[in-house]
């Protein structure tokens, strides 16, 4: 594959693209320059040294250090994952729930993804298994949000019809069902939408980069369909775990609603 | 065969404060109604979810000698109904929150409401139509024992009579009742014991004349 590198120079001429935005938000007083400027530099910053650390592991191909990427990624997802949620556990739980869903999902997709389509050798190779756990995780991610915010906002605001429920004889199961509905289906939206926009309203990502690297179309779009589907699946199984395992520790043995082990806002 | 209930409390999670339900003993026999007044806030409410288990309580409570702890928390409320004062609806029509909508009608004629009220859209009932709604919902599911908080505070005269009338039939038929009302002519009507709860402690009612003689 052959494909234009580019200079520090390029880089400079795109970035006065966010100079400009900068300059209209100073003129309109927006005040949002210094928050553009900050994100840029965070950007730049952030993209730099994982291209140092990418190219170090490549080079090692260790699967410990490989391995370790990943945790160190899954416990980075699984932070911004509650960072912005209204409502959450006491104590580790919203993290514990969060990051342990992403893991067992992203994990689960990554290995059965690298070992049976993708079969690098090693089948850890880090080249395939990062970016691709890069990929699942980012959207996993957010399936795992929207679908905790909604469950945990639903059973706040749904305390009554869930209560007067339980009054009558229902399991915490049913009584929970349209809350546990409505958090999946939340979840599920942006891998609908992901899918249903495809190559219509947007380029994905990845195969608009293989195509920038020479790669032929043809086996980019192939590529790219593999990975919607792993990540399609990433999401779907992460998003049904936390949001099940939210559901368990929202009730307890006696199926009673204990929003106690909610933090209170 | 009796509602037996022992050092039924709910100690206050931050430490000092006082408990939100002091140790309750009570036994409540089969037919017989008990009322519960005190201010609000006192903990009437806290006393009645103890009693349905909804919330975490300590201490024993069975019914007719069964441990609820022996069975399921929805079975247990199958048995033991809390029928809050503020009813909850989750379908749009009032019909789809019966399992048996013909088995409710005879309820629903008894307490005055057309049969049709059972296709009625939940957004526009009143006030006094979904308090008579949620207990026929509770009713129709003929519970042993129930535990009713201010079961008719918004019903006129007339209405609260009718509802009176099927709880006094649910009494000669053998059910428990533990009945939550600010109103002492209700409270004389249907109850043959009466108490008062203050901050979380229940003890007998002393009334005004009583103390005075």
């Amino acid at each position: 594959m052959n494909f234009i590198t580019l200079d520090y120079t390029d880089i400079l001429l795109a970035s006065l693209t966010i100079a400009v935005n900068a300059g209209l938000s100073i003129a309109t007083r927006l005040g949002l320059e210094q928050r553009l400027l900050v994100a840029a530099i965070r950007m730049v910053a952030q993209l730099t040294l994982v291209g140092l650390v990418l190219k170090a592991l490549f080079s090692i191909a260790s699967p410990v250090f490989t391995g370790l990427a990943i945790v160190v990624m899954i416990l980075f997802a699984g932070r911004e994952a509650i960072a912005r949620q209204e409502h959450r556990f006491e104590g580790w739980w919203s993290y514990g729930l969060g990051t342990g869903s992403m893991m067992m999902a992203g994990v689960l997709v990554l290995v059965f993804g690298l070992t049976t389509q993708i079969s690098p050798d090693p089948w850890y190779d880090p080249r395939y298994a990062i970016p691709l756990m890069g990929m699942i995780l980012g959207n996993t991610m957010n399936g795992v949000s929207i679908g905790l915010d909604r469950i945990l906002s639903g059973a706040r605001s749904g305390r009554a019809a869930i209560e007067a429920r339980l009054c009558l004889g229902e399991t915490a199961n049913e009584a929970f069902r349209p809350v546990v509905r409505d958090a999946l289906r939340a979840a599920f939206i942006p891998t609908i939408n992901g899918m249903s926009a495809a190559g219509i309203v947007s380029l994905p990502g990845m195969m608009t980069g293989q195509i920038l690297a020479g790669a032929d179309p043809v086996e980019a779009v192939k590529y790219q369909i593999m990975i919607i589907f792993l990540i399609g699946g990433g999401t779907g199984l992460g998003s049904f775990a936390a949001v099940l395992f939210a559901r368990h520790r929202l009730t307890d043995v006696r199926h009673r609603l204990r929003l106690d082990r909610l933090k209170t806002p | 065969m009796v509602l037996r209930i022992r050092n039924l409390n709910r100690p206050n999670s931050g430490s000092g404060q006082p408990a939100l339900l002091s140790p309750v003993d009570l036994d409540v026999e089969n037919g017989t109604c008990i009322s519960v007044t005190g201010a609000s806030g006192s903990g009437k409410s806290v006393f009645l979810r103890a009693v349905c288990d909804l919330d975490p309580a300590e201490g024993e409570v069975s019914l007719n000698d069964l441990d609820r702890d022996h069975m399921s928390g929805p079975d247990w409320r199958t048995r033991v109904a809390y029928i809050p004062a503020d009813s909850a609806w989750w379908h749009d029509r009032t019909g789809a929150h019966f399992s048996d909508p013909e088995a409710a009608l005879p309820l629903i004629t008894m307490f005055g409401l057309p049969e049709d009220a059972l296709n009625w859209p939940v957004q526009q009932l009143s006030t006094g139509e979904r308090q008579r709604l949620s207990l026929v919902r509770a009713l129709v599911r003929n519970p042993e024992v129930l535990l009713l908080d201010e079961p008719t505070s918004g019903l006129d005269p007339e209405t609260t009579t009718r509802v009176e009338g099927a709880l006094q039939e649910r009494l000669a038929a053998g059910v428990s009742i533990i009945l939550v009302t600010h109103d002492a002519e209700q409270r004389k009507r249907l109850a043959s014991e009466h108490f008062e709860m203050k901050n979380g402690q229940l003890s007998p009612l002393v009334e005004v004349g009583e103390a005075r003689s």
